[in-house]
């Protein structure tokens, strides 16, 4: 797994803290970070790929600065947003999938294959060349993972990916994220999510005010929270 | 099939035509309607594009939606060329954008918007050397695309809270909640193309 550490990490945006002082070393297979709107968790999720950069502090993945190298960390770090909406480019899903390997050096008949394997394992095939803005809202995230996990990142930071979805398209893109090889770090605000999950860090205010396994760390948010 | 999901999968054999000639056949197709001066040869090119949509598969529903939208201006067009022009030509004139419009819908039916774009970037190739970026353009130009019915879903949901809360029409209370959220949209928008590597 990679390791994603943020040393020191200070955010502002104008006058309001977002994050306060975070030190973090994320480097288990599956991480939640959950905390209340405006808590900081999409700020530090943005980081881990160099959307966002820390008004001071590091963030690192493997040694890679988020800041300094933001190219080669978003090569290894994949990024799922709340609405797929945005991060659907093409009108088709079989183009918006091949949109993510236009740099990739690979051929036509090559990304065609790995276009088709990839919408065989969401279960897209069916769909390929589906126009994308008449799909599902499950199905919609479906795509936008598939065109993340297509470019075989090391990591894949999900922020709410859930949120949008009904209870059943929750479970299907939460299942998915929880048994992907890949390294997933989750923001969510759906807690029995993470019970297969390996550790929960919980926010508050910009700091960090438990993390742990899920049970503990959720515990400790949900007190936070009553 | 929706203003945006034009293209309709198949594998017949003007599917599988390479993009740049399916285009380079519509501009030699349109500039021939163009120079037709009898009727007659208006009928053929009629019945050569009905075959075209036959061996396409297209159903005929997906083609008459195709059509169906130009009546007005057809309508408008055969009444002024008739009162200023006369019968013949009200035909030549109207019967040429009808069959223009319908080798158009052909090509945009049987063919996938990448390879449209691909070609697009292949014309503006030369264009480097002034500073143009091909890639680029045509990411503005399947964004363009991508982003209409976008843009139509969220005029849609200003318009249905506006309904919702009992509010008049106003074009003010339309348009600023609209240019917000679209604005909101261009900005996620970017970020999620930076996370896709399209800075690289």
């Amino acid at each position: 797994m990679a390791e994603i550490r943020f040393t020191a990490v200070h955010h502002r945006f104008g006058d309001r803290v977002v994050l306060d002082g975070i030190e973090l070393n994320l480097s288990q297979h599956r991480v939640g970070i959950v905390g209340a709107n405006g808590s900081g968790k999409s700020t530090l999720a943005r980081m881990i790929n160099g959307l966002i950069r820390p008004t001071s502090g590091a963030v690192t993945v493997d040694g890679l600065d988020t800041a300094a190298k933001g190219r080669e960390v978003r090569r290894r770090v994949g990024f799922v947003f709340t609405d797929p909406d945005n991060q659907i480019v093409m009108p088709t899903v079989a183009e918006d999938v091949a949109f993510s390997l236009r740099r990739s050096g690979l051929t036509k008949p090559e990304i065609a294959e790995r276009v088709a394997a990839v919408l065989r394992r969401f279960q897209l095939h069916d769909h390929a060349d589906h126009p994308t803005h008449l799909l599902s809202g499950g199905q919609k995230q479906l795509l936008a993972l598939a065109a993340v996990l297509i470019t075989r990142p090391d990591v894949v930071v999900a922020d709410e990916p859930t949120t949008l979805l009904d209870l059943r398209n929750a479970r299907m893109v939460n299942d998915l994220l929880a048994g992907m090889p890949e390294q997933v770090v989750l923001v969510t605000h759906h807690l029995h999510l993470l019970d297969q999950f390996d550790r929960v860090v919980v926010l508050d205010s910009g700091q960090v005010i438990a993390d742990g396994p899920p049970p503990a760390a959720v515990d400790a948010y949900t007190r936070l929270l009553t | 099939m929706t203003v945006i999901g034009l293209y309709q999968a198949g594998s017949s054999v003007l599917h599988r035509i390479p993009a740049g000639w399916k285009l380079l056949g519509m501009l030699l197709a349109i500039v021939a309607l163009v120079a037709a001066t009898r009727p007659w040869q208006l009928g053929v090119a009629a019945v050569l594009v009905a075959v075209g949509f036959a061996i396409a598969r297209i159903p005929f529903r997906v083609t008459w939606a195709q059509l169906w939208p130009m009546r007005w201006m057809i309508l408008f067009v055969a009444l002024f060329q008739l009162i200023f022009s006369g019968p013949e030509r009200a035909i030549m004139v109207c019967g040429s954008l009808l069959i223009s419009v319908a080798i158009a819908a052909l090509v945009t039916l049987t063919t996938r918007v990448t390879e449209m774009l691909d070609v697009c970037q292949w014309l503006l190739r030369p264009l480097r050397r002034v500073g143009v970026d091909p890639d680029r353009v045509g990411l503005v130009l399947a964004l363009t695309i991508r982003c209409i019915p976008l843009l139509v879903g969220i005029v849609r949901d200003v318009s249905d809270a506006r309904k919702a809360r009992g509010a008049g029409f106003s074009l003010r209370a339309m348009a600023a909640p609209a240019v917000v959220r679209a604005l909101r949209s261009a900005d996620a928008i970017g970020d999620a193309l930076i996370a896709r590597g399209v800075d690289d």
